[in-house]
């Protein structure tokens, strides 16, 4: 009789138990839902719940599951594709556009999985279907571009100072004034660090040329400007699409990925996020009535009806006192103590804000934030390009001084701040982006792809475990079990780590099982060949387990090398093959010396002597 | 069950010299046919676009070209995917980034052969993507021959460390030789199975490897060759039998995994066959060649013998 110690049994069951519940809510599978919210971003009470599901009772759309999640968004579950469909057209028809409503899956789990928060793998684009694309930033194009706007502000700037030059030109990262009059340099310099107190300015005296160069931090600074914005607008216009679990994230120097699940048109896509963004500020009329100029339609002589993001009505002047092209730099920083936006213009938005702070002190000033986008469209027969355009205030607030190409915006919490200078920055003159890279796969090809791939594991593990129970009998039974523990343990895992799967992750855990027995050989056929020289059954296990070891240990090592550098260079379903090769390796090595060896503590420890090992 | 009932003892070692000439003619035969025939790049690395557009019923190829040329492309390429109403269409790199606005132009060109066709998946690479994602395609195989070497020279001394350098080094050249022979497309997936091939094959050398030390040990009198031999022969049931699993498993990822997997899937399974061969042949008898002896498996700074090579 051997003993095997309580505690480890008793851990390795806890184990065992805590994978299969992580793992649990992959087994119930998603189903298509609904997931909306309210335009004001306010949370879904109980009334409004119940209404758009009444409406959809009453149209006869059977709803399976309905709730409103951490972020008050209410989501509406369904049987198949074609219900949610249907619901999609009657919300949006029947309730004046009042929610944005996202085509999503939800989990079939129960509610008490959901309660704990165990959510089951995400699915990568190639196996959910969606679309895949990097943008690539003009990064040079931007600094190009603030050199450009620094030569022309400086002209401008020794203008307004009176200040006669020969030249201003931009060599390099050096922009130089040439000067008329060499006894002036003194004064220019006060000009342009008065403008612009960042400046590095070198200045010669005896022949009256000012160097001012642009440091590399400034110019990286530049260059991340403007994919943070680029990052920001795509966000933006992603979110509007109305697609849950979209993804978009820096990718390298000077890329941008960004992942939209399940769409249905990629073109239409590619237009939407390519829209133009842009600024204005303007003043806010403060005569006229918001409110009634929204019900009659008509706004006041001289102004403009606009909406607040929550969606109030603002009346703003028709002048606009600078645009984003004049924006240089928005960043959140809190100043003594306050959160608070600060803005930095360029001259000739500096000029027009200082006359007008000057004029307007204490009065309300706002920030719209525009959106155009170009569309195609078939008018008379012949296809003319229209601008339509999505207007929004970001911004309103009291002019608290006079200032010019300098200024903060106070008065906000630091979530608003943030998302304030955040808009702001994707309103400014953008950086040109080009796609470099897309990929697109069909909603049928991703269902047809994780339907082969889990038809194709299956069967490979029907094989094996047959195999398994016929070469080594009880042993064979004790690798299979081992098999199934290591595939719920590496499910277990991806959704824990929420790590998406892909087609070839699906493979890398085909591989995995097909290697994992691997370790399982070694050790029985380590213990036949104990065994055929006469060693007893349990020396036999012993010396099997113990002499196997460096073997296991050492394969592993190498498949792990491989793993380890394709999740390094590999991207996209690449690196899933990467993630669940590694993943796989290391539960399987786990499985086949701990589990294995539990197991047949727990099939054969019991007796008093064990004549032979079915093996 | 048992495939051997007891330990065969076949004389591996005896034979090897033919082995080296098969070998010697697969790697120059694969060198040549990748250097002659090329492989079947797609767009991962020469830039461009690919187009899978699935028909209601099977389609002419010529029909399809004849649209497409209608349309005002040119240099494209059309070929059925996996079924007859399934078609890929290849278009070369667009000046200029990738082009996105020719995915309407494409798919309403073969709708007017069919209305019901779909676009199942497009991909578009830009010259620039694709010349870096070759790039890190070899970069990720060097970095990947470099850890085997650091970790076999860690493990091995330089006989058996040199044995199954070769033999890893042979397993990918073969495989490659193999994909462009059968004209599999040559993509991402493709080179994450050449990297698993490489760290599978480096995986069976070692425990055979470990087998040999073993031997070593207990069998003082016998000669290297025999110690080899016997080492192989002890380890050929499970030799078989892992192969033969992984073997099966991607077999039927091939089979049943759909078009997508299967050129990842049939490499794979081409490089586990050679792996297998490899970690008995080439490794082995390279290092015996070399005039292996079991010194040569004690680790490197133990019992204070030096290494009478560099």
């Amino acid at each position: 009789m051997q003993r095997y110690p309580f505690w480890k049994g008793a851990l390795l069951s806890v184990m065992l138990l805590g994978a299969i519940l992580l793992a649990l809510p992959n087994w119930y599978g998603e189903s298509p839902a609904l997931q909306l919210s309210q335009r004001d971003r306010a949370a879904f009470d109980e009334p409004a719940a119940a209404a758009v599901a009444a409406a959809l009772a009453e149209a006869k759309i059977p709803l399976e599951e309905r709730f409103v999640d951490d972020d008050g968004r209410l989501w509406l579950r369904f049987g198949d594709g074609d219900r949610q469909l249907q619901a999609r057209d009657l919300i949006q028809g029947g309730f004046e556009g009042r929610y944005a409503i996202a085509m999503t899956t939800a989990s079939r789990a129960p509610d008490w999985l959901n309660a704990l928060g165990i959510e089951p793998m995400s699915l990568g684009l190639d196996l959910r279907g969606g679309m895949l694309l990097v943008y690539e930033v003009d990064t040079e194009g931007a600094v190009a571009q603030l050199l450009q706007r620094m030569e022309r502000d400086f002209r401008k700037v020794l203008r307004d100072a009176r200040i006669p030059y020969q030249e201003v030109s931009v060599a390099g990262m050096v922009t130089s004034v040439r000067l008329r009059d060499a006894t002036s340099t003194d004064a220019a310099r006060k000009a342009l660090l008065e403008f612009d107190p960042a400046l590095t300015i070198t200045a010669d005296g005896a022949t009256g040329v000012l160097q001012a160069t642009l440091t590399e931090t400034q110019a990286k600074e530049r260059q991340d400007f403007a994919i943070q914005q680029n990052i920001t607008a795509l966000e933006n216009r992603v979110n509007a699409l109305g697609v849950s679990e979209t993804v978009v994230q820096r990718q390298g120097q000077n890329r941008i990925a960004v992942q939209v699940p399940g769409v249905q048109d990629a073109s239409e896509v590619v237009r939407l996020l390519g829209k133009i963004a842009t600024l204005e500020f303007r003043l806010v009329d403060t005569a006229g009535s918001p409110e009634d100029a929204a019900r009659s339609g008509h706004a006041p002589l001289g102004t403009k009806l606009y909406r607040m993001r929550d969606g109030s009505p603002v009346l703003l002047k028709r002048d606009v006192i600078a645009s984003g092209e004049q924006l240089i730099d928005a960043s959140f920083a809190p100043s003594q103590g306050e959160p608070s936006v600060s803005v930095k213009l360029d001259s000739r938005g500096g000029e027009e804000m200082l006359r007008t702070t000057r004029e307007n002190l204490n009065r309300p000033m706002a920030i719209v934030f525009i959106e155009k986008e170009r569309e195609q469209v078939e008018r008379d027969g012949a296809l003319v390009v229209v601008d339509r355009s999505k207007e929004e205030v970001i911004s309103v607030a009291n002019i608290k001084g006079v200032f010019a190409n300098n200024f903060q915006i106070t008065g906000l919490s630091a979530v608003e701040g943030t998302e304030l200078a955040k808009l702001l920055r994707a309103g400014a003159l953008a950086a040109p982006i080009v796609i470099v890279e897309q990929r697109v796969i069909g909603p049928a090809l991703g269902k047809d792809n994780i339907e082969k791939g889990a038809r194709a594991l299956g069967i490979a593990g029907i094989f094996l475990f047959l195999f398994m129970v016929m070469y080594y009998k009880v042993f064979g039974l004790i690798a299979d079990i081992v098999l199934l523990t290591n595939v719920i343990f590496i499910v277990a895992i991806l959704g824990l780590f929420n790590a998406a799967l892909t087609l070839p992750g699906i493979a890398g855990i085909v591989l995995t099982v097909g290697t994992a027995v691997d370790a399982n050989i070694l050790i029985y056929e380590r213990i036949r060949e104990e065994l055929a020289v006469g060693a007893s059954p349990w020396a036999a296990v012993n010396a099997g387990f113990d002499k196997a070891f460096s073997a296991i240990a050492d394969s592993n090592v190498t498949m792990l090398m491989s793993g380890g550098v394709l999740f390094l260079f590999g991207s996209g379903p690449v690196r899933g093959f990467a993630v669940t090769l590694c993943i796989g390796i290391a539960t399987s090595m786990f499985t086949a010396l701990v589990g294995s060896r539990a197991l047949i503590h727990l099939a054969y420890g019991r007796r008093r002597r064990i004549e032979r090992l079915a093996i | 069950m048992e495939f051997l009932k007891q330990v065969p003892t076949i004389r591996f070692m005896a034979l090897r010299r033919y082995w080296y000439w098969l070998s010697a003619l697969v790697v120059a035969g694969s060198l040549v046919l990748v250097l002659v025939r090329g492989l079947n790049l797609t767009v991962d690395f020469t830039g461009g676009q690919v187009f899978e557009i699935a028909f209601s019923s099977p389609v002419d190829l010529e029909r399809a070209r004849g649209a497409l040329a209608d349309a005002g492309f040119e240099d494209f390429q059309v070929r059925s995917y996996g079924s007859a109403s399934d078609l890929e269409i290849r278009l070369p790199p667009a000046a200029e980034g990738a082009r996105t606005d020719r995915n309407d132009s494409v798919l309403a060109a073969l709708r007017t052969l069919d209305p019901a066709a779909r676009l199942n998946r497009t991909e578009s690479v830009g010259p620039q993507v694709s010349r870096e994602l070759g790039e890190q395609a070899a970069l990720a195989v060097l970095m990947t021959l470099l850890l085997v070497l650091i970790y076999i020279a860690l493990r091995f001394r330089w006989r058996f460390g040199i044995g199954s350098l070769v033999a890893s080094l042979h397993d990918p050249i073969v495989a490659v030789g193999a994909i462009a022979l059968l004209g599999i497309p040559f993509d991402l997936n493709v080179v994450a199975a050449l990297l698993t091939i490489l760290g599978y094959s480096v995986n069976d050398t070692v425990v055979i490897f470990d087998r040999i030390r073993e031997r070593f040990r207990s069998m003082r009198k016998a000669t290297p060759a025999e110690v080899i031999d016997k080492a192989i022969n002890e380890t050929l049931a499970r030799t078989i039998i892992v192969s033969g699993s992984a073997l099966s498993s991607v077999i039927f990822l091939a089979v049943l995994g759909g078009e997508t997997l299967r050129g990842f899937a049939v490499a794979l399974a081409i490089g586990i066959v050679i792996g297998t061969y490899s970690s008995v042949y080439v490794a082995g008898a390279i290092a015996l060649d070399l005039g292996a002896t079991g010194r040569d498996f004690m680790p490197p700074d133990k019992r204070g013998d030096v290494d009478e090579l560099p």
